[in-house]
Formats: structure tokens, C-alpha cells, sequence
């Protein structure tokens, strides 16, 4: 629309406000945070003494427990995103082709299914942290394992985030031993490997968003057009055939869109670690969003939590403006 | 003739097998339901189910017996409190004291916004949006130093007018997309029409978008109250002392205290996710539009 010159004007201070809040408290305050990285600032009395890069040297190439805590939550990051999207995307995939095959009850099954999204990441982690209790070999089983001796399946007794041991490559295996030989040494290592308290967190992770993804995936499936399902069903497609080469293809730029989202998702990973496991053991289940909460506020090393906050905002910026950039232009040109 | 009826048997059979083979399919499909049905319903069942037995009947080895005979105790206690720890029920009515002001304001702002970012895009608001949108994606890490030392410069720290302000302030880039999306449906014809009988940017907005707006009202506030509500990480920075915490904080706390039996944590995670699954169920429809809305897909 193209007003008269007053409403232009009118039109700028509608959104003024907005634009300017948002300036100052995202844009002014990452610079803020930025600057606070680079100082001296280690109490609960601010000092910003300048000591340029220090903090992200000690974090990135120190030898003391910032950096080993580091570098585990890179590794938990890791292994928990990756199998925390391949589960949300089968599970949502699968759940969305369910949905779709238009069974009875479809639209109760499906508000079961998205039911856990409505639900806080503090509330999912209290319960899921009950029922991942293991309980103990005197006194019994508890929580999803009593289940598993329910239905004859007792003798599976995982200790779920109690666990503290980490899965990895080692040195005496076949293919340790082939890594260590063609130079990749460094892999065989715990700090390459994924935590089994990882696997708690998916657990609970997936219980709640894998029907967000489901919603995506049904709204993307809705949209393919019958006609095209009706033309290769004519030309002879099975409903595999169907999948594989008209919903897989087309659902492409939604697959894209839940890795991006659950990958930034599992960045900021915080409210589930607190309420669920804690840090864990030796840093099982600890995320880089929850260490910079607790060098921030419980040790007050402002400084370093600033470094590791902007870190944080680095890996998150790498996945969401491509993915902005391209939503903005595919709007464009629609 | 006897090619005819063996193609007409074939046929048949076909017909026959296929109906066979699509019962069997069915009947799997089902199947496959009902048990995701379990697993998504597992955790509230179990919510449920322990809130209602009484005290004698807590076991944490017989979780999964039903009640022989139903108390509400554990929600009492969840929501009074105890001796040994204090209940939710104050926390409650601060999330409530956040989570409605809160959104009511970020749907105004986000109408304002929206209308002028579908409505009247200005020179630079293509360089503007994107960056607006930016601020919903950030983790709020990058920006807690800053926002603590600034609402305690502002003496609005630790309050909960101070908590409702943040939330207001990065919730307005999620309120003007959605409402941006929704007002670019209003067709332009009509506000031309309005133009040519003489309205103007302001009776535009008030006589024409706003009497349309109910549904974007809807979905805004559905997506904002969740949001709010569910909120941990701005609750815990900003608000350090017990009295004006929102629910997720005190639920946590309650949650990590070695005093507090299993069933009155069970309970009280019930009651801090009751409103926002009473919405869920109660408008469905509208909170699947904002969470499209929330992965950029309009």
C-alpha cells in the first residue's frame, strides 16, 4: 500500500517501538555479551578489565576442566542430535504416513500424538526422570523397567542416566585398530564416543517433539496434490513405490526445515537436563546451554559464560540464517 | 468363454486377495496407533494414576498398580504445601500474573506490527523483518548478562512486572510473523475499496483488519500463553526469590528436593501442566496454526 506522505510516517512509528526494543535487546545486548567475553569479569562485581580473546583461549585450548567440560558437551551435542532427529523424523515421518492413510479416529490419534508439545520441558523431564528410575538389584525394579518385567522382558535392566559409561571406538577393536592405522587415532577416545544418559534424554526429547514433526510432516503430505498419488497408482505404483518417489522428494524442504529447528533446538537444551538428569555423570548428560548457566550464575565467571554464550549464538546463527535467508526468498518468488 | 471366466476368477480372486491383504494392513495400522497412543499417554497416565492413590499405597516398586481406593491428597498437598516444602499454588497465580498480561500486550504489538509489515512495507522493511525474526531463533543465553544487569538497573529485576516486560519484548518477533502471515490472507482489493470511500491508516486498522484479526488474536494468544507458561530459563534468571517465581521454577525446585515424596511431584507436575493441555485440548486447531507459524511456514 502507498499512503499519503503523513501515513508513511504513521506507518514507520506503529512499528518504531518494537524495532527499537528489539535493537536494544537482542542486537545491543549480544554486543554487550560479546564485550563481556573479552573481559576480566569473573564475580558477582562486574570488571571490564579487557583482556581480549583470554576466555575463549582457556575454553577452546585450555588444559583445566572449562575446557575437557567443553568439549564433552560437544560431544553430547553430537550424539544427541543425531539421534535425536533420526527418531523424531522416522517417528514423525511414520506417524504422519499413519495419519495420513486415513485410518478411523484420525483426528484423536493425532491430537494424542502432538498431546506432549503442549507440555514444559521441566514437567516431561520430572516424570520421564521417575520412570528412567532403574531402581535398584535388592529392592527391584522401577519405572519403565517394573514394565519391561510385566511383559516377560526383565532380564533388559538398563540404568538408564545413572549409567555413566561412554560408548566408543576402542583401541583393541577391528575397527580401532584399522582407524588407528590410517591416522584417525584421535577418534578412539571417549570424547568421540556418546554418553548412554544420552540415550535417556532422547528418550524424553522425542516424547515430546517427535509430534511437532508429525504435524509438519501431515500439513507437507496434505498439500501433495491426489492427483499425482492417483496418476502413479494408475501407472502401476505400489504404495511403497508412492513414498519413495512422490512423498519422500516433495517433503524434502520440510525435512530440512525439522533438521534445522530440532538441531537449534538441541543447542539450547537446558530446561530437559536440569529437570531430567542434571550434569550427570562426569558430564553424561551436561549441554553447552546449561554450562553457560552455571559458570554464569552458580560460579559467577560472567566472562566465560559470555564466551560460551557467544559460541552458542555462533553455532545456532551457522544453521538458522541460511535457513532464514532461504524461507525469506522462497517466499518472495511464490 | 473359458478364457473369460478364468480372467473373471482371476479377477475375483484378486479382488479378494487384496481385501484380504487390506484387512491384515488395517488391522497392523491400528495396532501401530494404539501403541504410539501408549507410549504419548504413558507419562500422564502415570501422573494421573499416582495422584490419585492414597499415602498407605505409594510405592515407588508398585507405581504401576491401580488405586485401591482414590485420595486427592497429593494434590493437596502439591498445592498447599507442606512442612518440609512450600506449594505451588502461589506460583501458579504468578505464572497466571505473567502469562495473561504478557500475551494480551504481545498480541497488540504484534497486530500493530503485522498490519504495517503486510499491509504498509516501508523502504528497508525487507532488511528489517529478517532481522526481527533473528531475535526469535537466538538462544537466550547470548543475551542474560545484559538483560539482568539491565532490569536490576531498572529496579524491575527479580519482579514479576519484570519477567512479564521480558517476555513481552521476545515475544514480539514470533507475534508479528504470525500476524503478518494472517493479514497478508486479507485480500488488498478490500483496503483499496476502503481507500476510494476515504479511510485512512488508522480506519483502515481499526475498521477493516482488526474486526477480521479474531482467529490471529486466537492463535497468538494460544502460541504466547504456552510459550510463557512453559518458560524456565527467563523465570530462573530473572526471578531469584521464592515468592515470585512462576511454576516451572518452584515445580523444579520441588522436583530436586530429597524431601518431597515421588507422588506430590507427580502431582504437582500435573498442575503446572493442566492449563496449557486444557488449551490444547479445548483449541486444538489454533495452536497447530501457530506452531506452523513458529517453523516459518505460514
Amino acid at each position: 500500500m502507498k499512503g499519503k506522505g503523513w501515513e508513511r510516517w504513521a506507518a514507520v512509528l506503529m512499528v518504531l517501538p518494537s524495532i527499537i526494543l528489539i535493537a536494544i535487546f537482542v542486537y545491543g545486548f549480544i554486543s554487550w555479551t560479546g564485550y563481556v567475553s573479552l573481559t576480566k569479569w569473573a564475580s558477582t562485581a562486574p570488571d571490564y578489565t579487557f583482556v581480549g580473546l583470554a576466555n575463549y583461549q582457556r575454553i577452546l585450548f585450555g588444559a583445566g576442566i572449562e575446557t575437557q567440560r567443553f568439549y564433552i558437551d560437544i560431544r553430547n551435542f553430537v550424539g544427541f542430535t543425531s539421534l535425536f532427529l533420526f527418531s523424531c523424523i522416522v517417528l514423525g515421518f511414520g506417524l504422519a504416513l499413519l495419519i495420513d492413510s486415513r485410518i478411523r479416529g484420525e483426528s484423536f490419534f493425532r491430537s494424542v500424538f502432538l498431546l506432549p508439545f503442549a507440555i514444559s520441558f521441566i514437567v516431561t523431564g520430572v516424570v520421564w526422570r521417575w520412570l528412567l528410575t532403574p531402581g535398584t538389584p535388592e529392592l527391584g525394579s522401577t519405572g519403565v523397567n517394573k514394565l519391561f518385567e510385566y511383559i516377560g522382558l526383565g532380564f533388559f535392566k538398563p540404568r538408564w542416566f545413572t549409567d555413566p559409561t561412554v560408548f566408543y571406538i576402542a583401541d583393541n577393536t577391528a575397527l580401532g585398530g584399522f582407524l588407528n592405522q590410517i591416522g584417525l587415532s584421535f577418534v578412539t577416545n571417549p570424547n568421540w564416543g556418546i554418553s548412554v544418559g544420552t540415550f535417556s534424554l532422547v528418550l524424553a526429547a522425542t516424547w515430546q517433539l517427535s509430534g511437532y514433526v508429525m504435524a509438519l510432516y501431515l500439513a507437507g503430505m496434505r498439500s501433495i496434490p491426489h492427483e499425482l498419488r492417483e496418476a502413479a497408482r494408475v501407472d502401476g505404483a505400489n504404495e511403497y513405490q508412492i513414498v519413495r518417489y512422490i512423498y519422500i522428494p516433495l517433503l524434502t524442504p520440510i525435512t530440512l526445515s525439522v533438521v534445522i529447528i530440532l538441531s537449534s533446538i538441541s543447542l539450547k537444551l537446558y530446561d530437559l537436563s536440569v529437570s531430567m538428569t542434571g550434569v550427570g555423570p562426569g558430564f553424561a548428560t551436561d549441554t553447552l546451554a546449561f554450562n553457560m548457566f552455571e559458570t554464569t550464575f552458580k560460579a559467577t565467571r560472567f566472562a566465560q559464560g559470555a564466551a560460551i554464550a557467544v559460541i552458542l549464538l555462533v553455532l545456532v546463527s551457522v544453521l538458522i540464517i541460511p535457513y532464514l535467508r532461504y524461507s525469506l526468498r522462497s517466499e518472495t518468488t511464490q | 468363454m473359458t478364457t473369460e471366466t478364468a480372467l473373471a476368477r482371476e479377477a475375483t480372486t484378486e479382488v479378494a486377495g487384496r481385501r484380504g491383504y487390506f484387512n491384515w494392513w488395517r488391522i497392523l495400522l491400528y495396532a501401530i496407533a494404539i501403541i504410539f497412543t501408549a507410549y504419548y499417554l504413558l507419562p500422564i497416565f502415570l501422573m494421573v494414576l499416582t495422584g490419585l492413590k492414597s499415602y498407605n499405597e505409594i510405592n515407588l516398586y508398585e507405581m504401576w498398580s491401580l488405586p485401591r481406593q482414590l485420595s486427592f491428597q497429593s494434590f493437596i498437598d502439591a498445592w498447599v504445601g507442606s512442612p518440609s516444602v512450600a506449594g505451588l499454588g502461589r506460583n501458579f497465580v504468578n505464572s497466571l500474573r505473567v502469562a495473561i498480561p504478557a500475551t494480551l500486550i504481545s498480541a497488540i504489538l504484534g497486530a500493530m506490527n503485522g498490519y504495517v509489515l503486510s499491509k504498509w512495507k516501508f523502504r528497508s522493511a525487507d532488511i528489517i523483518f529478517p532481522l526481527l525474526l533473528f531475535g526469535m531463533f537466538i538462544p537466550y543465553q547470548s543475551i542474560l548478562i545484559p538483560l539482568v544487569t539491565t532490569l536490576n538497573a531498572l529496579r524491575i529485576g527479580g519482579s514479576l512486572e519484570g519477567l512479564t516486560f521480558v517476555h513481552i519484548v521476545y515475544g514480539i518477533p514470533v507475534c508479528a510473523l504470525i500476524f503478518r502471515n494472517y493479514y497478508a490472507t486479507i485480500p488488498n482489493e478490500m483496503i483499496e475499496a476502503a481507500r476510494i470511500d476515504g479511510a485512512n491508516f488508522f480506519s483502515i486498522f481499526t475498521r477493516i483488519m482488526l474486526p477480521l484479526s479474531a482467529p490471529g488474536f486466537v492463535v497468538v494468544a494460544i502460541w504466547q500463553f504456552t510459550n510463557i507458561w512453559n518458560d524456565f530459563l527467563f523465570a530462573i534468571t530473572v526471578t531469584n526469590n521464592p515468592a515470585n517465581q512462576p511454576i516451572t521454577v518452584a515445580l523444579n525446585n520441588l522436583a530436586g528436593s530429597f524431601t518431597v515424596e515421588w507422588n506430590v511431584q507427580f502431582a504437582a507436575a500435573l498442575i503446572a501442566a493442566a492449563p496449557t493441555i486444557l488449551l490444547y485440548i479445548l483449541l486444538g486447531p489454533f495452536f497447530v496454526r501457530g506452531l506452523m507459524a513458529g517453523s516459518l511456514k505460514g
